[in-house]
């Protein structure tokens, strides 16, 4: 028994915490290695629709975004329920896109300017009217290369049942 | 030389750790994972003038796909699934009614397309599709055309289309896209039902 009350009154010695700093700096450098920055703040709500032949977009900064959906719910009050495209920070109409598509390539470098992608990023319920003139604004815009922005499914099978 | 003999103070870094778990948090916050990815596709440029005679193609060497607003397929005149629609595209694709292509192996039926080189799939989608839809038909196309590439890679080159190289690879990425040179037109979307 006396033993046990010896170890007792001994204090514990502290957790060496030096390496910790290491640790989480090590954290911090993945998580800036592999994130990218949120350019925009979402007020559409995008279900990306999903398909398996999906090409990575390389260089970020030839890719403009274009957003189409329904609006999330407290922007409904003001905006309704019926999709919209979002462009940047602010909803907008379909006039604006071909403006916008211009105003973005001139903050391109000349040869960055040719090789500029649109990335449309629509909700799978979205319907194809909506997206057919935002093609025909891009057209108009000479903003040819465009990419359906989607998601690779985690079951391929699930592609092919009726419900999605 | 008394002075240089004093200990130098440590610096405290306990709180380095609380320093690197807020820029950690911050960095966590702010970005996102995903990275982008999308089909890519070209789409044709705008002409204020439509041209009025588009060049002649004959019957057997367009695929036509529609689409209707409740995203039901019709597929050359027939009611189709959308998991039946590559095998159907492929078989059109790689149809070879004319003999003039070597690598084809289709079944040299004369409704179809004479070549690859000819064969057209048109689409045609109404208003009132869903996107949904819209994007699964053109990756079962797409990935039509990719399969029919795949396989003639694995024959000539003995080596897996889709994991070339887009730089060291370029001359038989060339080469294979000549094979089958993807052609899928869109036509303007209907509206009927919305």
């Amino acid at each position: 028994m006396a033993v046990i009350k010896k170890k007792k009154d001994k204090a514990l010695p502290a957790v060496n915490t030096s390496a910790l700093p290491d640790i989480v700096f090590m954290l911090l450098f993945f998580f800036m290695v592999a994130t990218v920055m949120r350019e925009v703040d979402l007020k559409v709500t995008v279900n990306k629709p999903q398909a398996t032949e999906i090409q990575k977009l390389e260089r970020k900064s030839l890719v403009t975004y274009i957003y189409a959906g329904a609006p999330r719910v407290k922007y409904q009050d003001k905006f309704g329920r019926s999709p919209r495209v979002q462009l940047n920070d602010a909803f907008a109409s379909l006039d604006d896109i071909q403006p916008f598509v211009i105003q973005e390539r001139e903050q391109k470098s000349e040869e960055d300017a040719a090789m500029m992608t649109m990335s449309i990023k629509a909700d799978k319920t979205v319907k194809m009217g909506l997206i057919t003139d935002i093609k025909l604004q891009l057209r108009k815009a000479q903003a040819l290369k465009i990419n359906y922005s989607s998601n690779q499914p985690k079951d391929v099978e699930a592609l092919y049942s009726s419900e999605n | 030389m008394a002075r240089n003999k004093r200990a130098i103070p440590e610096i405290n870094a306990g709180s380095m750790a609380d320093i690197a778990f807020l820029l950690l948090i911050f960095y966590l916050v702010t970005t996102t994972m995903d990275t982008d990815k999308g089909i890519n596709r070209k789409l044709p440029p705008f002409d204020e003038e439509l041209v009025e005679d588009p060049p002649p193609i004959k019957e057997r060497n367009i695929f036509t796909v529609l689409v209707n607003s409740n995203d039901q397929l019709l597929v050359e005149d027939e009611y189709l699934q959308i998991s039946e629609l590559r095998a159907k595209a492929m078989e059109f694709i790689d149809n070879n009614g004319d003999g003039s292509c070597e690598h084809c192996q289709g079944y040299k039926v004369s409704t179809s397309s004479d070549n690859p080189d000819k064969a057209v799939v048109s689409l045609q989608n109404d208003r009132g599709t869903s996107y949904g839809m819209y994007v699964k038909v053109q990756n079962e196309l797409v990935a039509a055309y990719e399969d029919l590439r795949e396989r003639y890679a694995q024959e000539k080159f003995g080596r897996s289309y889709r994991s070339m190289d887009q730089e060291e690879d370029k001359e038989i990425l060339k080469e294979i896209k000549l094979a089958y040179p993807q052609k899928i037109s869109e036509a303007e979307p209907l509206n009927i039902g919305g």
